[in-house]
């Protein structure tokens, strides 16, 4: 398991550590049935506090990525691909919302957003 | 469960009174086991003071601190063999070497590891003949750290310990402290004037000001709570800057705190980024120089 915690981030740290694990799982090289460090492990490895590594293993509990039992640490559960494919389009349906809401903030009209997605699809 | 909790603490100085008068008033936290807390002020805003209280070196005039639920009063031997103080300045008698200091504290508390005290002595390099005044700053920290360090605390009370540290030094340091909680059964709490380092080990924040709390929440709420926004002075409309906290000007532009709201983005335009604890502690101090 790698975890990479960036400054310069927009990302909160707890949410940089969510997004590691979950690309991990994700592409298999944490793969299920993994016991994950502890949360008090990886605070102190990351050098970050235990509420961070906290938040984030209840964030990537709550999204169904791993099981937390206490006592006996965080597993990674397997990975059923209609139920991944469900998580990413609400994920994607998220994003577009706080897409759009900037967009009506700040007066962009439908055609400048459909051109504005074009360009980062085709990107 | 609570290693530290602080009640109604108040004090009030007398001497002081007439050149403005300095008092902590009503402060109440706690630091749960496990968990690091920043007490975060400027200079003279009471934080010395507080851990003062805590330590028993002043006495309030009303409140009370319980570590690990018992009082000084109930059992001032086990109150002060909990805790491990590093202070701002050295407490060593001056005269007295390494080893002296090593001999008292060994009969002091029972708990004190001689092995485990020359090895953070060996590896911080503090000679052991020398007198503790020829030491330098960094030093004199370090003497301080390794004798609290040796010896079974519950929890640690830094006064501003780690000024004076190279960057080197309070990157192990920080390592230390982290392992000191990891178990889950230590805490720390530690008083600081700038963040810096400190700001991404801690889980809870105390901010303090003119002896009164300003806020007491976990470090990564706070942190969510702003957006630190800057634009150009033309960008300070009347309905911005009445959402804004602490603006700061200067000819060319501003920065500010941008609460976070829901479906409440700030104006495009402004460049708007995560702030850090200082920068918002800055800013609120700021916006309450200015209320005044």
């Amino acid at each position: 398991m790698k975890i990479i915690i960036s400054s310069q981030s927009e990302l909160p740290i707890y949410a940089q550590i969510e997004e590691e694990i979950k690309n991990q799982i994700l592409d298999g090289t944490i793969p299920e049935g993994t016991l994950l460090p502890s949360i008090r492990k990886l605070a102190r490895e990351t050098g970050v506090s235990v509420i961070t590594t906290t938040r984030a293993y209840s964030d990537l509990e709550s999204r169904g990525y791993i099981a937390s039992q206490p006592g006996r640490g965080s597993i990674v559960l397997p990975q059923d691909n209609k139920l991944l494919r469900e998580q990413y389009r609400k994920e994607i349906k998220e994003d577009l919302t706080h897409a759009v809401a900037a967009a009506r903030q700040t007066g962009m009209d439908r055609q400048e957003f459909d051109s504005l997605l074009d360009s980062v699809w085709d990107s | 469960m609570d290693l530290l909790s602080v009640e109604h603490l108040s004090k009030q100085y007398k001497k002081t009174q007439k050149q403005g008068g300095f008092s902590l008033q009503n402060i109440s936290f706690s630091v749960p086991a496990g968990y690091i807390c920043g007490y975060v002020g400027r200079n003279g805003a009471g934080k010395t003071t507080t851990l003062n209280a805590i330590m028993h070196l002043v006495r309030p005039d009303s409140g009370e601190v319980l570590i690990d639920g018992v009082s000084f009063e109930e059992d001032p031997v086990s109150y002060r063999r909990q805790i491990g103080y590093v202070g701002d300045a050295s407490y060593f008698p001056k005269d007295f070497t390494l080893r002296d200091i090593r001999e008292i504290l060994a009969d002091f508390y029972p708990s004190f590891d001689m092995k485990n005290f020359d090895r953070l002595a060996a590896r911080w390099e503090l000679p052991a003949k020398p007198k503790i005044k020829t030491y330098s700053r960094g030093m004199k920290v370090k003497l301080m750290f390794a004798s609290v360090l040796a010896r079974d605390t519950k929890i640690l009370i830094l006064d501003e310990a780690t000024n004076g540290l190279d960057p080197m030094m309070r990157n192990e340091l920080l390592a230390m402290l982290q392992e000191y909680v990891e178990d889950g059964n230590h805490s720390i709490l530690f008083s600081t004037h700038n963040m810096e380092d400190l700001q991404d080990i801690a889980d809870y924040i105390f901010f303090i000001e003119e002896g009164r709390k300003v806020f007491f929440q976990a470090k990564d709420e706070l942190l969510e709570e702003y957006l630190l926004v800057r634009g150009g002075l033309s960008d300070l409309t009347p309905e911005l800057t009445g959402r804004l906290t602490g603006i700061q000007k200067n000819e060319f532009g501003f920065s500010a705190l941008y609460p976070v709201a829901e479906n409440c983005v700030p104006p495009a335009g402004l460049l708007s980024e995560k702030p850090t604890v200082d920068e918002i502690i800055v800013h609120m101090l700021r916006q309450m120089r200015e209320t005044v």
